[in-house]
């Protein structure tokens, strides 16, 4: 109750903050020797305020507090404290108040630990960030006040949603929104920097921390959600190309050609007007999934807003910040001169520059896929659906360069350059042709794409696993990254090419056989959990190598909401996974069995994590 | 000229794609309503409150009869109020009352019939709450008196005597 008050006008308190910010720091813009001690302070309490807020929510969701609507919609008393906590971001509210939080936290730290940079691009940045925030804040407390109060207090809440009660999901949310939000300190950092016309050396040394930091969180982000959807969705797949997953997708590629192009700009100063228009575009791309995901314009499993005036109000919003991001754009910036700076057909610069056209390729083909089925509604009130054949065929054809370029580039100079030993460039391009059709003549899977394909990826493989000894650490954190990449699309690819499913209903004490497997199902346990019923079935599965495996999935029945999820047994081994899922059948005393063989499942979230601990290492460099 | 173009160009796309997404944004996916005051009674399927079973509204709702739809949850405070009423309006032989147990706990719900009493000819159960929007609710409880399939009258919140009087002689 008290806390519900709290948290409430703590909003209102952080919304004034934000206007007294934007007014001092107005007037300290205009007389800018020193930077106002009282912005500093007000940051912080402006961020104070909102943890204040948020930290409200929490405990009302601890002690089910049901006189607060979000409470009583997501929460139920019988749940696990672990997970009263998590669904606190697992919900609309507290998912902005959970936006909120990491705007004003990042802008909080930008201003605290940004030095040697101009006041006055300094106090542009809070300002453009105080734009957003206010935006949020007027979202928040108009069309999503997580403080709803209710009355009568219902006696017990409707429950968060079963499939959400899991640890992965439970930290996917904060994680994945440190990067997500997190891009709004480079979007505000860049316009202030075009509107001073900073955009330099200096700045790009200054920025690239941050671009790195958002774009760790938001690669492990990802990857915690993929992992997730591995294991909780059931049907084995880690990537769905749902619209959700594709507007985490589309900042990610984004931000990761700005953080080439902002390698570029660091030490040549060019690309200029690349590093601004992506600056730009990650933000809004994160904030136009915002949109697309929680206006209900697309239907999909994040879909949780019922209210059309959210969806126009961030609609409005985005494009308030689109149009003001290009008034920016086209009346400030200035191309840097061209005569100084040209370079090579043969450089590091071009294959940077190739590798953002490839970037760009890739992202709008995942953005037409997501909003083209609407736009297809709109103009002609025909739906369709865009599914994985679509990304299939528009993005693989064009990995093959992709990795070639890849293997390449890094290997060039600034400015001009010549290929050096090409003896290893070219005999490790052979070795991985021939090992690419090797292995997938052996499957009786030699395609033309898919050894094309294989080999490229081997290329790269083989190129960056070689440069860990040759180059002597010149670069270690994009080598990781690199070879991370193609440890990445080898296993999507083998793991593509090689799985077996085996679909079979059954009862128990049966048992199913073909060639090579040997499923029996022994038994079926009930187990009466906290918040739940479960149900394990045992099962014993015999492969033609003589292994002999025990898989126990599980079905459970939440009490509430009464649903119906099913839990897949998973035996994770180096080479390979194997997946085993259950579900009931209506009115029927067999089981649906779905056992599945994925090999290097592992190694697709292992080279996830090593492309990301590049970032990382990126990250530290700076610090050293 | 060519400088002048770019930006009036983007402005342009941007200026459609916003178009496209506020007009995409009136047909959302998202479940709602008609808002006009709806005469006939919405057909539906729903499952049986105590068997489970899936129950049809033309099985419940006969066409020369009268009844009471009466939406209910054991969460509810004011229900547990207006409970007593119906079941002395159950006496009446001239009208059936049906339940529609609202997002509710089944455990709970059976446990406030059996300390209340039960007054419903038949209960049907809305767990996600659609059935309620599709009738047109705007929360629990809600009544709607119903005659020849179609809705006669509608009250918003818990019955009182007075009403009850005034549904008496409405249906004689």
């Amino acid at each position: 109750m008290i806390y519900s008050t709290i948290g409430y006008y703590s909003l209102f308190l952080g919304l004034f903050v934000s206007l007294l910010i934007v007014f001092f720091s107005v007037k300290n813009f205009q007389n800018s020797k020193i930077i106002s001690a009282n912005i500093l302070s007000f940051t912080f309490l402006q961020f104070f305020l909102v943890v204040i807020s948020f930290l409200c929510l929490i405990i009302s969701f601890v002690f089910s507090d049901f006189s607060n609507e979000t409470v009583f919609n997501n929460s139920h008393s019988t749940k696990p404290l672990f997970y009263k906590i998590a669904g606190t971001w697992g919900n609309h509210e507290g998912s902005l108040l959970l936006w909120l939080f990491v705007l004003t936290f990042f802008i909080f730290i930008f201003i605290l630990k940004t030095k040697n940079q101009p006041i006055k691009y300094k106090l542009l940045t809070l300002i453009f960030q105080q734009i957003i925030i206010i935006g949020f804040f007027f979202f928040l407390i108009k069309t999503s006040n997580p403080f709803n109060h209710l009355y009568p207090t219902p006696s017990e809440g409707l429950g968060l949603n079963p499939i959400l009660q899991d640890p992965a999901l439970a930290i996917h949310p904060p994680i994945l929104y440190l990067g997500y939000v997190g891009s709004s300190i480079i979007f505000s950092s860049a316009l202030a920097a075009t509107s001073l016309n900073l955009v330099s050396k200096k700045w790009a040394s200054h920025i690239k921390r941050w671009i790195l930091i958002s774009w760790f969180f938001l690669t492990i982000g990802i990857l915690l959600g993929s992992i997730w959807a591995y294991y909780e969705l059931g049907w084995g797949g880690f990537w769905f190309w749902d619209p959700v997953e594709n507007v985490s997708l589309m900042p990610w590629l984004a931000l990761t050609t700005l953080l080439h192009c902002i390698l570029v700009l660091e030490r040549k100063s060019i690309l200029s007007s690349w590093v601004i228009i992506l600056s730009i575009a990650t933000f809004t791309l994160s904030m136009c999934g915002t949109f697309l995901v929680r206006s209900g314009i697309l239907n999909s499993v994040h879909t949780f807003a019922n209210d059309p005036e959210r969806g126009l109000f961030i609609l409005i919003f985005l494009f308030v910040l689109i149009f003001l991001s290009l008034f920016i754009f086209f009346f400030f910036h200035k191309n840097e001169k061209k005569t100084s700076h040209s370079f090579s057909w043969l450089s590091k610069e071009t294959s940077i520059l190739v590798n953002n056209w490839f970037m760009m390729y890739f992202l709008s083909v995942v953005l037409i896929g997501t909003v083209y089925p609407i736009f297809l509604d709109v103009m002609i009130s025909k739906q369709i659906s865009v599914g994985p054949p679509f990304y299939n065929k528009l993005i693989i054809p064009f990995l093959i360069p992709f990795l070639l370029m890849m293997a390449i580039g890094p290997k060039l100079k600034w400015t001009i350059s010549k290929l050096q030993d090409e003896k290893y460039l070219i005999s490790l391009l052979v070795i991985s042709i021939i090992l690419a059709y090797l292995i997938l003549k052996n499957f009786n899977q030699s395609i033309l794409i898919n050894t094309v394909l294989v080999s490229s990826a081997f290329y790269l493989f083989f190129i960056s696993l070689r440069d860990f000894f040759v180059r002597k650490n010149r670069n270690i954190s994009q080598n990781i990254a690199h070879f991370g990449f193609s440890l990445l699309i080898l296993s999507i690819l083998f793991n593509n090419l090689f799985s077996s499913e085996t679909i079979t209903n059954l009862k128990v004490g049966e048992t199913f056989e073909n060639s090579d497997t040997k499923i029996v199902f022994e038994s079926v346990n009930q187990k009466q959990e906290k918040n739940y019923k479960s149900i394990i079935a045992n099962f014993t599965i015999y492969n033609s190598n003589g292994d002999k495996d025990k898989l126990s999935p599980e079905l459970r029945i939440y009490n509430q909401p009464i649903i119906v999820t099913s839990e897949a047994d998973i035996k994770t081994t180096i080479m390979k996974d194997k997946f085993i899922v259950f579900n009931l059948v209506q009115n029927q005393e067999f089981f649906n069995v779905r056992y599945q063989v994925k090999p290097f499942m592992l190694w697709i979230w292992l080279s996830v994590i090593l492309i990301s601990i590049g970032g990382f290492l990126s990250i530290l460099k700076r610090r050293l | 000229m060519k400088k002048k173009l770019l930006p009036f160009f983007v402005v342009i796309i941007f200026g459609i794609v916003f178009i496209v997404f506020y007009k995409g944004l009136e047909d959302t996916n998202i479940y709602t309503p008609d808002l006009n005051v709806q005469k006939d009674i919405p057909i539906f399927n729903s499952k049986d409150f105590y068997s489970e079973k899936v129950l049809k509204s033309s099985d419940i709702f006969e066409f020369d009869k009268t009844y009471l739809l009466n939406i209910w949850s054991s969460w509810c405070v004011p229900c547990r109020q207006e409970h007593p009423l119906l079941m002395t309006l159950k006496q009446n032989d001239k009208i059936d009352i049906i339940g529609l147990n609202y997002k509710d706990n089944k455990k709970n719900a059976v446990k406030f019939l059996q300390e209340l009493g039960n007054p419903y000819e038949k209960i049907f159960i809305d767990l996600d709450g659609t059935q309620a929007i599709e009738w047109g609710a705007y929360g629990v409880p809600e009544s709607f008196l119903i005659y020849n399939n179609e809705i006669i009258k509608k009250y918003i919140g818990p019955l009182n005597e007075d009403l009850i009087s005034e549904i008496k002689y409405l249906i004689k």
